[in-house]
């Protein structure tokens, strides 16, 4: 895709190149920043019976801004015991992390970075590098905190990693294919009992492969009840306990931007993805797509931090024992269910 | 040969560590693992406060814990000597400043004692439901606090909000939300202004519904559960053994409470109330009596503000309080457990010695023996369930 | 002040002599009415021989002083044989004056007034039970069962206050032994580590005894003593100023 058709021009491939970094690095601040402002700030604070920020900006929402401008003034601090280099390439990792996982989803017919196909597997191929960094940052500190914190992260996220692929297996199975476009016509065509009007989103053919794809995500993304490698009433931060400034900004927008990113993977793989129905492809469905599928990230998101705000948190062995003993069963007899109804259907 | 002839009787808790060392150094030649140090605070979230616990760890699992206090020890049994009786009041309200107006109460009673003076109905009346809405404001805090150790960040809001309510009837009353120094020998600073006693009646519904509310969002919770249950158990024996006091020992089954066992001139008598006990001693044990608790204590202030004599709220006593010579020791169910004062008077203005036994004290020290063996995120959950104040540890 | 111990032929007169100005009245008629506690005397008395010196029942509540060789022994009958389940506390009194903390009497409002102990300078005056030395070490043991306390004493020797250790009997005396070695310099034989609890490793001094100076006190007297003189109402000189303004 070296053009942007919906705009019928031609660009040159060095300009689409720009145009889609450009819209990524757009993306990311601006939708970690309203899950901050929408879910951290006032989601969690009405829960609490508090107002939450309210000064800044109506209803406080330019808190965020300030928030962003605070971190960028703060000092960039060096433990005298970190090693230099580690420790200040780690935030980049994770925030390329992130940065590439958009690069896959599907926001319309044409409003795709690069639609491989092998989409799926990509995404959840480079949302594990993540823990390349954590790690790095854990280690290079110097701090036993974060050392511990990366640790458990790394050990989490490798356990989680299973599910969350199993989970998406079975999608893969019943669409018959791993590019995210292909997932998305896949549902579009589908039918629910012959009635094909709307399509057919996986979450109905898949729910429990929907609820694994959920709870390995909120552990993927160290939210509560996963949140162990942070755990700030044990670890203080986990691994970010050392950083400050806008590294710790990079780890936070990272930690939003790979929700959002989370919940658009999961909007596209079971609730339909940007698809409209009735709406032929073409400019209308370029427009519409974002906003349906923002839509659907938001009620994806709601649903994690809802979780985030409510629960407590496990202890490290009780999360792995999750994993191995429920998560990773039930998604291979999901996946297996799902195996023999296709060939049987 | 040499073993019969052994002189020196056989340590078992010494030879039995000795062969559990042996036996994992064993295992550790082909698994060298090194122990890693681990300084829990003085700064650190969980320990709300300044308490500093030295972990040793292998991976994850305690193998060694030592907690050191003395962060915030601000010498008030040396303070106490050169102050009089009426000034120490200002001081013992900030031993345990959750439980504020808990701790005045043995200490007046203490010094009443050796005066022979004792307060009018309507006062001792008055103390005890100041006493139980102290316990409140300083329990709920736990109960939401303690999910917040666990990870479970809304309770503890909750907590804060059900909390003013009491929290600000105390202030209509005394003038302090957190140091009322509303207690005098003899009686009681003030009466209660107009209304008050109605708006106490709104607060402990309040309270009731918190507690409702909390056991439905926290306690019943699947993993709050497998977070407490079984974790941080303390057989009756040894809670004992270490002074363990108050909730925390009734939760190991023991069922002893001195609001009922003890006779004080406080209205506990008169009131009907169920101490609760729970047998498991874990960590959940605790939360669950701390959480009955709260309910009693919101039962005991109704039936008080309901059968509330009238009268004088202070008795005869001299302007300067002179305390006769003698010695006593008060104690009382406080929030945190049992806290008392030897008070040692030589019939001057202030105490001569003035020994404060304060229930976190104990409570803390069997954490050495406690956290052995536990994982990381244990250390903080019993942490949280053996609930201690830093002010009340360090005097 | 500083005689050293001699528990057999001292005890007599010093025990008549504390009951007699402590609670005079008092330490004859409760003991009969008490039956419980007076088990635990009858107890301790029969377990420890010489070493209980003497024990007094005041206000409900029960004092007994031992001789401090007797003192583990008798932590661990009122523990195994008199049902004492719970550990309460232990601590540790220094029975020297308080020290007058500025260059006037602050702590005498009429210095004219005979009963004041500290006016007469120096003279110790030991409380329930009586006491021979300057240091006293006490614990308060409590049956949970039974209801009962039971508040034990010892004296200890003025220049090497030594006592045996007790955290062998209770686990939770560690850290009030290490309390009471720090604020008094007890020392504790058989403790398995006294070290510094609440202070500084390098600090010197044992600030709760009476002699430890209180700088700040001594170079400007505690302001609320100073207040409490001119109380209306109580105080001539109050009332003389309020008139005449």
């Amino acid at each position: 895709m070296t053009a942007l058709p919906l705009l019928a021009i031609e660009l040159a491939w060095w300009q689409a190149t720009a145009i889609k970094v450009g819209a990524v690095l757009t993306v990311i601040p601006i939708g970690s920043l309203i899950l901050v402002y929408v879910f951290l700030f006032k989601m969690m604070s009405h829960m609490q019976s508090r107002l939450g920020p309210m000064e800044a900006g109506p209803h406080g929402s330019l808190q965020v801004l300030a928030e962003a401008g605070k971190f960028l003034q703060k000092e960039d601090i060096f433990p005298a015991r970190a090693d230099r280099a580690v420790f200040a390439m780690a935030p980049v990792v994770v925030i390329v992390s992130t940065f590439i996982l958009y690069a896959v989803i599907p926001a319309g017919p044409d409003l795709i970075v690069e639609d491989l196909d092998v989409g799926i597997f990509f995404a959840l191929a480079v949302s594990s590098v993540s823990v390349i960094g954590i790690l790095m940052a854990g280690w290079s500190s110097g701090s036993k905190y974060s050392l511990l914190g990366a640790l458990r992260a790394t050990g989490q996220l490798i356990a989680y990693e299973l599910p969350l692929v199993l989970a998406v297996v079975g999608v893969v199975i019943q669409a018959g294919t791993l590019s995210l476009q292909g997932i998305v016509a896949a549902q579009a065509e589908g039918e629910i009992f012959g009635f094909g009007l709307i399509g057919n989103p996986f979450i109905f053919t898949q729910f429990v492969g929907f609820v694994i794809f959920l709870v390995a995500a909120q552990a993927e993304l160290t939210q509560t009840p996963f949140d162990m490698p942070i755990a700030e009433s044990e670890l203080v931060a986990g691994y970010m306990t050392e950083y400050s400034g806008f590294r710790f900004l990079f780890f936070f927008i990272a930690e939003f931007g790979t929700a959002f990113a989370l919940a658009g993977i999961a909007s596209t793989l079971f609730l339909g993805g940007w698809y409209v129905p009735f709406l032929p492809d073409g400019l209308l469905a370029n427009l519409a797509g974002p906003a349906v599928l923002g839509v659907k990230i938001m009620f994806v998101a709601f649903l994690i931090f809802w979780m985030r705000f409510t629960f407590p948190r496990f202890r490290e062995d009780q999360l792995q024992a999750l994993a191995w003993k429920f998560l990773i069963p039930l998604s291979l007899a999901n996946i297996a269910v799902t195996a023999v109804l296709k060939v049987v259907m | 040969m040499s073993l019969t002839a052994h002189p020196a009787p056989v340590d078992w808790q010494k030879a039995s560590y000795v062969a559990a060392q042996a036996a994992d150094s064993r295992i550790n030649v082909e698994l060298e693992t090194e122990g890693m140090v681990l300084n829990i605070g003085p700064q650190h979230p969980a320990t709300h406060g300044t308490l500093r616990i030295v972990v040793r760890l292998d991976g994850e699992e305690v193998v060694w814990a030592e907690p050191v206090c003395g962060y915030m020890h601000r010498g008030y049994e040396k303070l106490t000597e050169v102050r009089t009786y009426p000034q120490v009041t200002t001081l013992i309200n900030r031993i345990d400043w959750l439980g504020h107006f808990a701790n005045e109460v043995p200490f007046i009673l203490g010094a009443e004692q050796l005066m022979e003076v004792e307060a009018p109905p309507r006062a001792q009346w008055i103390r005890t439901i100041f006493f139980e809405m102290a316990r409140i404001a300083n329990i709920t805090l736990f109960l939401g606090d303690m999910g917040v150790q666990l990870g479970a960040l809304t309770p503890v809001f909750y907590a804060f909000r059900d909390r003013e309510y009491v929290l600000n009837l105390m202030e209509a009353a005394t003038g302090g939300r957190f140091h009322p120094n509303y207690d005098r020998i003899g009686g009681l600073k003030e009466d209660l202004p107009r209304g008050w006693v109605d708006e106490c009646h709104g607060a402990m519904r309040k309270v009731r519904d918190f507690c409702d509310q909390l056991e439905d969002l926290l306690m019943g919770n699947e993993i709050f559960q497998t977070r407490t249950r079984g974790i941080g158990v303390i057989p009756a024996s040894v809670g004992l053994d270490y002074g363990l006091s108050g909730a925390n020992i009734r939760a190991s089954g023991v069922d002893w409470d001195l609001r009922r066992d003890e006779e004080s001139p406080l209205a506990w008598k008169e009131v009907d109330f169920k101490v609760w006990t729970h047998p498991d001693g874990d960590s959940f044990a605790r939360y669950w009596v701390r959480l009955q608790e709260v309910r009693e204590a919101a039962s005991i202030v109704q039936q008080l503000l309901d059968g509330l004599p009238s009268g004088p709220i202070m008795s005869k006593v001299p302007k300067i309080i002179k305390v006769p010579a003698g010695e006593v020791w008060h104690h009382t169910e406080n929030p945190l457990g049992e806290m008392g004062y030897y008070i040692v008077s030589q019939g001057g203005l202030g105490p001569f010695r003035c020994k404060i036994r304060s229930a976190s004290f104990n409570n803390v020290s069997i954490l050495p023996w406690l956290l052995k063996g536990v994982y990381v995120p244990d250390v903080i959950t019993i942490l949280a369930s053996l609930y201690f104040i830093l002010g009340d540890i360090d005097r | 002040m500083s005689s050293p111990e001699t528990p057999s032929s001292q005890e007599a007169p010093e025990e008549a002599a504390a009951s007699e100005e402590s609670a005079p009245e008092e330490a004859a008629a409760p003991e009969q009415a008490d039956p419980a506690r007076q088990a635990l005397i009858d107890g301790l008395r029969s377990k420890l021989g010489d070493g209980f010196i003497a024990s007094e029942i005041v206000g409900g509540d029960l004092w007994v002083r031992v001789d401090v060789s007797a003192w583990r022994t008798a932590v661990e009958t009122a523990k195994t044989e008199l049902g004492m389940d719970y550990f309460c506390f232990l601590s540790g009194i220094d029975w020297l004056p308080n020290p007058s903390l500025s260059g006037r009497e602050v702590w005498d409002p009429n210095p004219n007034e005979a009963s004041e102990p500290v006016a007469e300078g120096g003279q110790m005056q030991t409380g329930i039970a009586g006491g021979d030395t300057r240091f006293q070490v006490f614990a308060r043991l409590y049956s949970t069962r039974a209801h009962v306390g039971i508040t034990l004493k010892a004296d200890l020797d003025d220049e090497n206050p030594t006592v045996p250790s007790i955290t062998s009997v209770y686990r939770g005396a560690d850290w009030h032994e290490r309390e009471a070695w720090e604020m008094y310099g007890f020392n504790f034989e058989g403790h398995p580590g006294l070290r510094h609890i609440y202070l500084p490793g390098e600090f010197e001094g044992h600030p709760l005894r009476k002699d430890f100076p209180m700088l700040a006190r001594e170079v400007k007297p505690w302001p609320g003593l100073v207040d409490k003189e001119q109380i209306p109402g109580e105080d001539e000189p109050a009332e003389e100023e309020a008139a005449s303004s």
